[in-house]
């Protein structure tokens, strides 16, 4: 057998794959997504390896960016990065998660200020060029 | 919220190195931190949303009664959606990633664990070893090729890219050398021995690259262990593994656990560790009675797995929980979770009375790794949290 280390790597588990959402188009774009988000993140850390390497030494040997390992203080500033990277690119999931949060401080203000619960706008459209 | 006040991983680079252990590339190690750091978010921010997703429907009048209703539920709902599709995804990415590192270096992989078990009489393989339908069926964990797929002569792939993503999908709660399964064990067996028991023979079934086995052989080098499993890339990666870290007190043999070739009584501690939810229900019996007959008097089998399936767990955590079995082809899992493991053991001619459970934390050298032991009870990442369930059946 020839080993393919590129083919290799992606080939497929034995067990029918999961879909996830409605449209299987979905799936597809959402796994492509995250490894393109994935290798951002690693082209990130690459810098960021290349750019402490030339502040310490000012040149840059390639066998330099394979060994370095970050020290305790650097290896958490760039587990933060990867937490903050994440967030942001997630920004669309915390966002779907406070509507629960607004939906209940809707309905509370609703009860207290006899207002409706709703934060649709185009309900609020209406509701505010009403007379 | 302060960054200072956030936790962060250790980077993958801690990952104790051994004479068989990939070497990693500047871009594969910051793969894995990517990854590492994305199962955090999913379990603590998104996971949360799940549950205020579920909670939400839940006020307006559903009410699911067992886990495949809540199963009904969710499916339906976007953020439950959203959540299992990037849990798969980084399942698939921790494997393609860590594929891509052995694959580049494998000829370098097997000359070295060749060297190491040169002459090794501690490795025992036999080709007629068939490998069961549990193991078979579907690549369980998403590994492409299982356990048990050889790519070249004398291959150790499959055991490399094991090794090597463990760190990732548990956060690096399990330590240095992905071990903190085997150091619990550790202090669970000191324990025992102030208390009499002082085992000679230990086996340990489904040793996969005996990162649980060799903490105890380290702890107990006056022991004599066995380790089996039925696939050999893992069996030979598994042993050179353990000589390049000065352990030879492990024979590691190729055996189906089903019906193991020891004599009756020869073992006197007997060690699955979150081996038994990948078998299936015909070979679960035979298993557990191989215990009993291979155990001495006076001996016992530990069972290491998740918490079972039981009346007291709500619906939605018994759904969460089982979540691996048909995203992360574990296909026995639910299965095994629902069993009565006390049953099981008293058909295997275990006396009921003297099977006991505990609880076991993965035990980490907490300088510079998580404790799941002091995690935060809401950080719960259903079935990955290395919090387990001990069964202890004493003969």
């Amino acid at each position: 057998m020839t080993l393919d280390p590129i083919n290799m790597a992606g080939t497929k588990a034995r067990g029918k794959r999961p879909s996830y959402f409605q449209d299987v188009d979905v799936d597809r774009l959402m796994s492509i997504l995250m490894a393109v988000a994935g290798e951002l993140a690693v082209t990130r850390e690459r810098m960021d390896t290349l750019e402490r390497l030339l502040a310490a030494k000012g040149l840059v040997a390639r066998e330099e960016i394979e060994h370095f390992t970050p020290d305790s203080d650097a290896a958490r500033e760039r587990g933060l990065w990867h937490q903050d990277y994440i967030a942001r690119i997630l920004r669309v999931i915390q966002q779907e998660i406070e509507q629960f949060d607004e939906d209940h401080q809707a309905k509370q203000q609703a009860k207290e200020e006899n207002v409706s619960t709703t934060t649709e706008l185009d309900e609020l459209i209406e509701e505010l060029a009403s007379s | 919220m302060a960054n200072a006040d956030r936790q962060v991983p250790p980077p993958w680079n801690v990952v104790g190195p051994h004479g068989v252990f990939p070497e990693a590339r500047h871009d594969e190690v910051a793969r894995f931190n990517f990854l590492t750091n994305l199962n955090i978010h999913l379990a603590s921010q998104i996971l949360p949303g799940v549950r205020k997703a579920y909670d939400s429907r839940v006020e307006k009048g559903s009410a699911p009664a067992n886990r495949r209703e809540v199963g009904e539920l969710l499916k339906r709902e976007p953020l439950y959606q959203l959540w299992s599709s990037l849990r798969r995804n980084t399942m698939e990415m921790r494997q393609q990633n860590s594929r891509a590192m052995v694959f580049r270096q494998l000829p370098e992989l097997v000359d070295k664990a060749r060297q190491l078990n040169e002459g090794s009489s501690t490795l025992q393989l036999d080709s007629s070893v068939k490998i069961p339908r549990y193991v078979s069926a579907v690549d369980i964990h998403c590994m492409p090729g299982g356990y048990h797929t050889e790519y070249c002569e004398e291959d150790v792939a499959a055991g490399a890219n094991y090794d090597s993503g463990i760190f990732v999908t548990t956060a690096g709660m399990l330590g240095r050398f992905s071990d903190g399964g085997g150091q619990a064990l550790v202090e669970w067996l000191r324990e025992q021995m102030e208390a009499g028991f002082r085992p000679r023979r230990i086996l340990d079934i489904g040793c996969t690259v005996g990162h649980n086995i060799v903490p105890l052989a380290q702890a107990f080098p006056e022991t004599e262990i066995v380790a089996i499993d039925v696939a050999a890339p893992m069996l030979r990666y598994a042993n050179a593994r353990a000589k390049s870290l000065g352990v030879n007190n492990i024979t590691f043999r190729q055996e189906n656990a089903e019906a193991i070739d020891a004599e009756d009584g020869s073992f006197d501690l007997i060690i699955t560790c979150m081996f038994l939810h990948e078998t299936s229900s015909r070979a679960l019996p035979r298993i557990l009675a191989e215990t009993h007959r291979l155990l001495a008097d006076g001996g016992k089998v530990v069972h290491i797995e998740q918490p079972q399936f039981t009346d007291d767990m709500p619906p939605y955590e018994q759904f969460m929980r089982d979540w691996d079995t048909r995203n992360n082809n574990e296909p026995f899992w639910g299965t095994l979770h629902d069993l009565d493991l006390f049953e099981a053991m008293e058909q295997a001619g275990f006396d009921r009375d003297r099977v006991t459970t505990c609880g076991l934390f993965a035990v980490v050298d907490e300088e510079l790794f998580p404790s799941a032991a002091k995690a935060a009870a809401d950080s719960e990442d259903y079935g990955r949290k290395p919090a387990w369930h001990a069964y202890i059946a004493s003969k």
